[in-house]
């Protein structure tokens, strides 16, 4: 399996999600934690993009970490998958490498 | 042991944060262990390789000399991005100059870094075996 990157600023505040879209190769799959899954909710600026990068990546966001932050299931953008930590963990072994952006 | 592909990738400017040093650090530490190290400069992290750094009048220490001397750990494969160093107005002239010489090319000195498109990069990024993060 490819890479697994797993992205955990904002899209706002750095611009990991950014580079991350533009190293990752087709089939590579994306992760949100932490303040990265703000680029997940629906209603972003940044949601067009995720629709595209969507086409070349499974697209998954930390559940718990979505509902800290007052931000529902239903306001994610369809086709992200949500995993809770036992979810993390078992991408974490499917995949072969981890890429965690700073 | 066999040894591994580690890709240091480094996305910070040099002297606002630990990062850019302590990667060096740990490159250097890397090399010693006769892993098979390579580095890439990725976003900011391109302006650690400027010229002229000069940290004299801040007091903090200027470690960009010892960029000059990977080529003797053996660290031989800098990648720099092509789309990060455009998007700041920066060619491979405003870099530093680093070299390393060729045990099988009858040690000739020959050019470290490489430019390369995202592309290109992103086959680098998946072809290695451990990945760190500066």
């Amino acid at each position: 399996m490819p890479v697994l990157h797993i992205i955990n600023k904002s899209p706002y505040e750095r611009n990991s999600l950014d580079t991350c879209l533009r190293l990752a190769r087709d089939g590579a799959a994306i992760l949100l934690i932490e303040d990265g899954i703000y680029a997940a909710r629906k209603n972003a600026t940044d949601a067009e993009k995720m629709n595209s990068a969507l086409e070349k990546h499974k697209i998954f966001a930390l559940e718990p970490d979505l509902q800290a932050r007052g931000i529902d299931a239903k306001d994610t953008i369809d086709g992200i998958s949500l995993v809770d930590y036992d979810g993390f963990v078992e991408l974490a072994t499917e995949y072969d490498k981890l890429q965690s952006w700073l | 042991m066999a040894s591994k592909k580690f890709l240091y990738i480094n996305r910070k400017p040099p002297h606002g944060t630990i990062y850019a040093q302590e990667s060096l650090e740990v490159v250097l530490i890397g090399a010693a262990f006769e892993q098979d190290v390579s580095l890439a400069f990725v976003d900011d992290g391109v302006y650690q390789l400027l010229r002229d750094q000069d940290t004299s009048a801040i007091g903090s220490k200027n470690f960009a000399p010892t960029f000059g001397a990977l080529g003797d750990y053996d660290v031989s494969k800098i990648y720099v991005e092509r789309e990060s160093l455009e998007l700041r107005g920066l060619t491979k002239d405003d870099l530093m100059p680093l070299t390393y010489e060729d045990e099988d090319d009858d040690w000739a000195e020959k050019d470290s870094i490489r430019v390369v498109g995202s592309e290109e990069l992103a086959e680098i990024l998946e072809q290695q075996d451990v990945l760190l993060n500066f």
